[in-house]
């Protein structure tokens, strides 16, 4: 037994009494249930498995603490009305807001921000990290790091070009269909129908492969091919707002179609939209990071984390982790969103319905 | 039979407090209640009066979000609930104490059969076995004068009709003969014919069993006819307590004399006036809902600055008659004059002018209102729409709109629907009618859905309108009352025909078309011995009768 371990055990059972004192109910769930996972990790794996506990444990706690302070910056310095949203705001909405928004920095200032160009060579191919680069180099010997930030900008910019388009499309549609009804709503469920039929990897790579591989056919092709789920969710949610009695109150009143759309319907289907769109983004991005993988997607040698995934690829049997960087970052940046987008939707249905 | 009159419930002190906005607020505030074995208690009050609150709390059950705070207590025949574990609460629900819900329709399950439902409790709690659980059903139908009681238990809820179904939820309730059975507005969703006979069907079998019972309801006229004591409630607070003859006669508090007076309010009657064309005017319109007819040889006229009400149970045609003159269902036969000349059936091939003269005011101001749109806007847009008034102007309009129902501008221009009260939200689906200046209102059933008092106002507003816009109404009802203060002329439909039509003194005196007359006698009145002497004159199998008609 050396220090480390009686301090460890010392303080999670001082800690968990002290909440149970306290009768801190929730506290005491948590830091008595770490007690009794480190009894069996440390029968398990014994001092560098508590280690790993240790680490774990002070990363939550320091994401804890970064989202927050981030959250209570907000508060100071946004206008009085979003501050009080922001006030009320859970802790993990705070942490998907400073991660997108760390994101957004790295993806507008990349050029000021990465130490390197995206497709400048420095090093031998997979040099381990230095005092120059902070994360090693790739297959090529090109800054890992350097190219995670410019990938931000192209990766993350892309899906949401793309995933905006398909909004704007599906949307539309969804609600125009929803608000005339009839043989319209027909056609356009059916060619939906077809659309949602074929695989979309399958489908993207036989329009891919017809149209060519640029940036803006990429964006098109990812946009018709999400489109559909945004247009059924939209016709679905417009159905019920249209049989309200303020639809009827304004068909009376000879309004527009579009006027109904846009000032009546999408008002209030925007809840459900929102959350589609968390979902649909998500999406769209592992998409693209799976086209990029294929070799389909951004072409080389823009940085793109799924075709970065791919390149290093290799380096998995040696037991580095290189290529799970740029998932990680896919990865936190889909939980993000999905914290923002869970605590919009527990907003917009909690407070003025 | 000597009937044992102990103390069953003995409410001290009872205070709720709810949760909004991380706070708890109290809600109901020290209510004291005494409820002897085979009573029946009225709770009356506007909505927000914590009369349902107060009945859940009878039975040792909160609402999500509320509880029942330090120091309250309710004493249940000995029993201490505010203490009791919910273990043993949960075995005196359905046993000893019932619920009976406001909308049968949604308290019942739609895939199982009436009578598993029924046989449920009895077979949870041990009481009965099943064959004698059902046997027992079937006379409970019976004594509730259901059609059919062998067999009508057999059947989905889906499969009867609105009554029989709070009929059934009633016997349902009292499957176990429990000692307590809350009531909460059982009747508040049931035409007035069809009331009728489930409250002589509760008044009876309340009395035969010795079950005591909270009724609550905001309906004067029906507790009068149910309950020996009547408690008023406002905001959480007792106003006064009495029995039900005395409470009639000599109410005591200012605002239990106010909700007295409710029905006292009466517009004059104006004539028609002579050698002028009618303003709207339906002739010989048939109706279909594809390709079942709804509606034949519907004619009737509406001059200006009059109200005709159209009368009649649900399902009898009224609002679809109202759809035919909005145009949003062409009439299969028949036309829709406007001061003389024919308006295209469909709403879609009107002009813009002839949309502004008829507007209309819906039964359900929730949706009837966009949620997520401002006041400001949902005034404004027609004012914008018809006249094109934009900017300064267009504030004017709607401060004028705002000051015309009765609400203060500063103060709402800026809100959103669901931050106002029913009858608030049903003054701006006024105001937003009345913005586009029409010459014709279609009301439909636009006071069914408030309190009293609210509505009260709602029609005195109404009123007030019409005389100095000389606006015609179009008043679509099944409230008898509203239409002896509002009406000048009256329709009366029933399964999509007009039944009769005249001017209101007229319809009000005898002789009336049979159903008419049966609509008419069925509206309560305040009067206790009002069901008695009612159901003496039509005899009990009379009901049946009734329920064959229908």
């Amino acid at each position: 037994m050396n220090y480390f371990i009686i301090g460890f055990y010392a303080l999670v059972i001082g800690a968990s009494s002290l909440a149970a004192y306290y009768q801190k109910r929730t506290a005491f769930l948590l830091l008595f249930s770490l007690t009794l996972v480190s009894f069996v990790m440390g029968i398990v794996g014994g001092e560098a498995m508590l280690w790993s506990v240790t680490i774990l444990a002070g990363l939550i706690a320091f994401s804890a603490g970064v989202s927050y302070s981030f959250r209570e910056f907000l508060v100071i310095i946004l206008p009085a009305d979003a501050a009080k949203e922001m006030r009320t705001a859970p802790l993990t909405a705070g942490f998907g807001l400073f991660v997108i928004f760390t994101y957004a920095i790295s993806g507008i200032f990349a050029p000021i921000i990465a130490p390197y160009g995206e497709a400048e060579v420095i090093s031998s191919a997979f040099a381990p990290a230095d005092e120059n680069m902070l994360l090693g180099a790739d297959q090529l010997g090109r800054d890992m790091f350097s190219r995670i930030i410019y990938g931000a900008r192209n990766t993350v910019g892309l899906a949401l070009l793309a995933t905006i388009l398909a909004f704007v499309m599906g949307a539309t549609a969804g609600l125009y269909a929803a608000t005339k009804g009839g043989k319209l709503d027909q056609l356009l469920g059916r060619i939906v129908d077809v659309i949602m039929s074929i695989p979309s990897l399958i489908f993207s790579l036989l329009l891919l492969s017809i149209f060519g591989t640029n940036t803006a056919t990429l964006i098109i092709v990812i946009a018709i091919i999400y489109a559909p789920r945004v247009f059924r969710l939209a016709r679905s949610v417009g159905g019920n707002v249209v049989v309200m009695d303020y639809i009827e109150a304004a068909k009376l009143r000879g309004e527009g179609t579009w006027y109904l759309i846009r000032k009546e319907i999408l008002p209030n289907s925007t809840a459900p939209l929102i959350a589609e769109f968390g979902l649909e983004f998500c999406f769209v991005f592992l998409l693209v990071a799976g086209l990029s993988f294929l070799g389909l997607g951004i072409q080389p040698p823009t940085a793109d984390w799924g075709s970065m995934v791919r390149e290093n690829a290799t380096l998995i049997s040696f037991g580095e982790i290189t290529p799970l960087i740029p998932a990680g970052a896919i990865a936190l940046l889909t939980v993000a969103v999905n914290f923002v987008v869970d605590w919009m939707l527990y907003r917009s249905s909690g407070l003025k319905e | 039979m000597t009937q044992d009159k102990s103390v069953l419930l003995n409410i001290k002190n009872l205070r709720i407090e709810g949760y909004s906005d991380e706070n708890w607020i109290e809600i109901v505030h020290g209510i004291d209640l005494t409820l002897h074995r085979g009573e029946v208690m009225g709770l009356i009050g506007e909505s927000g009066a914590g009369k349902s609150t107060i009945g859940l709390a009878a039975m040792g059950f909160t609402r999500d979000g509320c509880r029942i705070s330090e120091g309250s207590s309710i004493e249940f025949d000995g029993m201490e609930l505010t203490t009791t574990p919910a273990a043993d609460l949960q075995s005196l629900r359905g046993a000893r104490i019932a619920y009976v819900a406001q909308s049968a329709a949604a308290s019942f399950n739609p895939a199982h059969k009436l009578i598993d439902q029924h046989t449920e409790a009895p077979l949870q709690y041990r009481i009965q076995k099943r064959l004698e659980s059902q046997e027992d059903a079937m006379e409970l139908y019976e004594r509730l004068r259901l059609p059919n009681p062998r067999e009508i238990g057999f059947r989905y809820p889906h499969q009867v009709s609105g009554g029989q179904l709070q009929r059934a939820m009633t016997a349902m309730a009292m499957a176990c003969r429990p000692d307590l059975i809350i009531f909460d507005e059982p009747t508040t969703a049931l035409d007035v014919t069809t009331q009728i006979e489930v409250l002589s069907a509760i008044r009876d079998i309340v009395d035969q069993f010795n079950t005591a019972a909270l009724y609550i309801t905001h309906d004067l006229a029906v507790v009068a006819q149910m309950a020996d004591v009547i408690k008023v409630l406002l905001k959480g607070d007792e106003v006064e307590e009495a029995d039900t003859r005395t409470m009639l006669e000599h109410p005591k508090d200012d605002y239990t004399k106010s909700l007295w007076a409710v029905r006292d309010f009466k517009k004059e009657q104006v004539p028609r006036p002579a050698d002028t064309v009618p303003l709207i005017s339906v002739k010989n319109v048939d109706a279909s809902y594809g390709d079942t007819p709804v509606l034949y040889d519907v004619s009737f006229d509406i001059y200006s600055g009059m109200t005709v009400a159209v009368v009649g149970e649900s399902g009898s045609g009224k609002s679809t008659t109202a759809r035919c003159i909005t145009g949003l269902l062409p009439p299969t036969k028949g036309e829709v004059l406007f001061q003389g000349t024919p308006l295209p059936p469909d709403y879609r091939d009107r002009t813009k002018d002839q949309l502004r003269q008829a507007q209309m005011i819906y039964q359900m101001a929730d949706t009837a209102l966009n949620p997520k749109v401002k006041i400001s806007e949902i005034i404004g847009r027609p004012a914008q729409f018809y006249s094109g008034l934009h900017g300064p102007a267009l504030k004017n309009r709607v401060d004028e709109l705002l000051d015309l129902i009765e609400l203060d501008p500063s103060q709402y221009y800026n809100r959103y629907p669901p931050e106002l009260s029913g009858g608030q939200k049903q003054r701006i689906g006024i105001a937003r009618s009345l913005a586009a200046e029409p010459t014709f209102i279609i009301c439909d059933e636009v006071t069914s859905a408030l309190d009293q008092l609210v509505a009260e106002g709602i029609l005195r507003l109404l009123d007030k309108l019409q005389k100095e816009l000389n606006l015609a109404y179009m008043f679509i009802t099944h409230d008898l009352a509203t239409v002896r203060s509002i009406a000048d002329e009256v329709v009366v439909m029933q399964y999509g025909k007009v039944v009769e039509q005249g001017p209101k003194d007229v319809m009000f005196t005898p002789p009336h078309h049979e159903y008419t007359d049966l609509l008419l006698s069925s509206v309560p009145e305040m009067d206790p011995d009002w069901l008695t002497t009612l159901l003496e004159e039509r005899g009990v199998d009379d009901m049946g009768e009734v329920e064959k008609n229908k």
